[in-house]
């Protein structure tokens, strides 16, 4: 998993509350049997006018020009500012893969939905949660500034923009570590083997039947 | 001290606390289903990894299989290939796996209790969100992404932080033609969609008691539509006597331990919660969704919401933008909208009692005339089996519906049952998402009673159950 430590980058603002995994991207790009590739359809039914499917060439498909993702003004953002309850729904990992795939590292929302922010960090995408206050703020900032960039620092845990605003963000400290090392967790919790199979030991005197 | 039925569940499957207040949680069962599944087994084979438990794991096919004539296999190349993955996959690692022409197939969640497979007290999980389905055994179960399925298979272990608890009772005795699914919207609409963020659920009081394992799965099922990655119920003999002889239920041997070591899976009495959600049962109607959101649920006599009435403007936008996405508008009546399309299915709703709720309202009806299609789907080729036998079935099909081959169907519309735009459903299914159930299709979720009597009157009324 690639490290993350700094980012400076322009944000893309979704003024949208309860985004579900299923607009993020929709069930008809599951069925691939990879994990990269999705970038092209993140959001298809908002990006695009007509109706998507696996295969197609996404550069002939005719754009929706209201959606913000295709404003020239947030080409290249790798920071999605978004509302309440974002990644709500299906348990899909399609939806952090296409959001990495598509170039987003950040996502700063006021809530996110629980399996949406867990998967997030298993994939180098870093979800950070902020008062609504503030959220509203960045709205504001990114409205008001073509062009204008925010630096997420997640080794101190801070947001900079606007020359001088700064904003601190709180964060599991596991979590933080992983990101930061870009660690492989299945290998962190097998150096814990012993544990495992002293558990298991246990538990088969106690339930015998899952055994 | 008193502990609720969400700490004793998360107590006895804690392998080591980390110093960061995460545990490492140990996982009884996986379920395995082909579209959250490939990635991880190439994980784990990149990494030259084994499965660290394999009869912990059973897999089936659901998202992807055709519900019809299935003798001609699953035309959609990119599907098929889904689906065989899973079966390499399966055969390769030497996981018990129901292959799709396996009388034992069907949709995960419906398919392991059935089987035995989920049982009270245990750790379950599935990349699927649903999963919190089996938390109505009295078991801690609930959704996660790819990377945690490869991580459960390498590990029989997950990284977790505990949640919250949360009791959310019903009370007192439920009116007529109110069913789990009616309650479950109820209680969504009252806390929202991310009420229970962070929380796990436990379901309690006498309505919740009064429910069969059936209705009990629909209400743990939806726990996630409330934000709540787990809804459990405590044990009872209730959920005693339905896990009994099922094939991978304890043996006759060690069924009265099992039986003891479940039966203190309840909450304590002075139990601490962190949040208590009550609801009275008479209050309680049949409810229809009106958005796209489970939140956005009326009774089956009111009027759709009007959103100059709220007062929060993100809200209000999204009330908006809910109204011209399903071409309603405020004030209409609900029972007054008329209906295209008819889903009686899903792991909400797809088990032997929804069949015989939606079989008892059709016998001797026939679905109306602007009824494009009415399909019922069962939960699983065993319950199918059952229904046939009742002779469900020949009701339905003499009504007009038409009987399929298990799976999840229309609830998503991975495969060839899918709306096509601007079409109206009442769907027994969980999620009324924008092109959930296929790009501009309209959803309604409703009870399969309610689906039923909207399929014979051709627009949502109120059910006779007489």
């Amino acid at each position: 998993m690639e490290k993350f430590t700094e980012i400076t980058a322009i944000a893309v603002p979704l003024d949208r509350v309860n985004v579900d995994t299923d607009a993020i991207i929709p069930k008809q790009f599951l069925k691939s049997i990879q994990r990269s590739g999705f970038g092209p359809n993140l959001f298809d039914e908002w990006r695009y006018l007509d109706h998507g499917e696996p295969g197609m060439d996404n550069s002939t498909r005719q754009i929706n020009p209201d959606f913000v993702l295709n404003q020239a003004r947030y080409a290249n953002a790798k920071i999605l500012l978004a509302r309440d309850n974002f990644g709500c729904g299906s348990s899909r990992e399609h939806a952090p893969w296409a959001l990495e795939d598509f170039g987003i590292r950040v996502i700063i929302a006021p809530s996110f939905a629980d399996i949406f922010y867990n998967n997030c960090f298993k994939n180098g995408l870093l979800p950070i949660v902020l008062p609504e206050a503030q959220v509203n703020d960045l709205f504001d900032f990114i409205e008001a500034n073509e062009g204008g960039q925010l630096t997420v620092d997640l080794q101190e845990q801070k947001i900079h923009y606007n020359k001088t605003s700064e904003l601190s963000f709180e964060l599991d400290q596991f979590r933080r570590h992983c990101l930061l090392e870009g660690l492989d967790e299945i290998g962190l919790t097998l150096e814990h083997s012993d544990d495992i199979k002293a558990y298991e030991e246990k538990q088969k005197a106690i339930t015998p039947w899952l055994f | 001290m008193a502990k609720t039925l969400y700490d004793k569940l998360w107590d006895s499957h804690v392998v080591r606390e980390n110093d960061d207040g995460t545990s490492l949680l140990y996982i009884d069962r996986q379920l395995i289903h082909e579209v959250t599944s490939p990635q991880a087994f190439e994980g784990l084979r990149l990494a030259e990894r084994q499965p660290w438990k394999l009869s912990a794991n059973l897999a089936t096919p659901d998202h992807n299989v055709p519900t019809a004539n299935r003798e001609q296999g699953i035309i959609d190349p990119v599907s098929k290939l889904q689906v065989d993955t899973l079966d390499e996959n399966c055969d390769l690692f030497g996981i018990t796996e129901f292959k799709m022409g396996d009388i034992r197939q069907g949709i995960v969640h419906v398919i392991s209790p059935e089987q035995g497979a989920t049982l009270p007290a245990m750790t379950l999980v599935c990349g699927d969100s649903h999963t919190s389905t089996h938390g109505a055994f009295g078991a801690l179960a609930f959704g996660i992404g790819t990377s945690e399925v490869e991580h459960v298979l390498a590990t029989q272990c997950l990284i977790q932080k505990k949640s919250k608890n949360m009791r959310v009772d019903v009370n007192g005795k439920l009116n007529d033609g109110v069913t789990a699914k009616d309650i479950i919207l109820a209680i969504i609409g009252k806390i929202g969609t991310a009420g229970g963020t962070g929380y796990a659920i436990e379901f309690a009081g006498d309505a919740i008691r009064s429910l069969s394992m059936e209705g009990r799965m629909t209400l743990s099922n939806m726990a996630i539509e409330a934000g709540a990655r787990a809804g459990m119920i405590a044990v009872d003999q209730t959920t005693i006597d339905f896990v009994k002889g099922r094939p991978y239920a304890p043996t006759e041997a060690q069924w009265p331990s099992a039986v003891d070591y479940w039966r203190d899976f309840k909450s304590d009495d002075g139990a601490y919660f962190d949040k208590i959600i009550t609801l009275d049962a008479s209050d309680i109607q049949p409810q229809v969704t009106w958005g796209t959101s489970p939140e956005m649920t009326i009774s089956i006599d009111a009027l759709i919401p009007d959103p100059e009435q709220e007062n929060d403007v993100v809200k209000k936008e999204g009330m908006q933008a809910a109204l011209d996405y399903m071409g309603l508008k405020a004030g209409q009546a609900i029972n007054e909208i008329p209906v295209d399309v008819v889903f009686i299915g899903s792991c909400t709703n797809s088990r032997i009692e929804d069949i015989r709720a939606a079989a008892h309202i059709a016998k001797g009806k026939q679905v109306a005339k602007n009824i494009k299609q009415a399909l019922v789907v069962p939960g699983s080729g065993l319950i199918k089996a059952q229904a046939e036998k009742e002779g469900l079935d020949k009701i339905l099909l003499a009504a007009g519906f038409q009987w399929r081959e298990p799976g999840c169907s229309m609830c998503l519309a991975m495969n060839a049952d899918r709306l096509e735009p601007q079409e109206r459903c009442a769907s027994t299914s969980n999620r009324n998402f924008e092109g959930r159930q296929g790009q501009g299709g309209r959803t309604h979720l409703v009870s399969p009673a309610m689906a039923t009597a909207a399929a014979i009157a051709g627009h949502f009324t109120r059910i006779d159950a007489r």
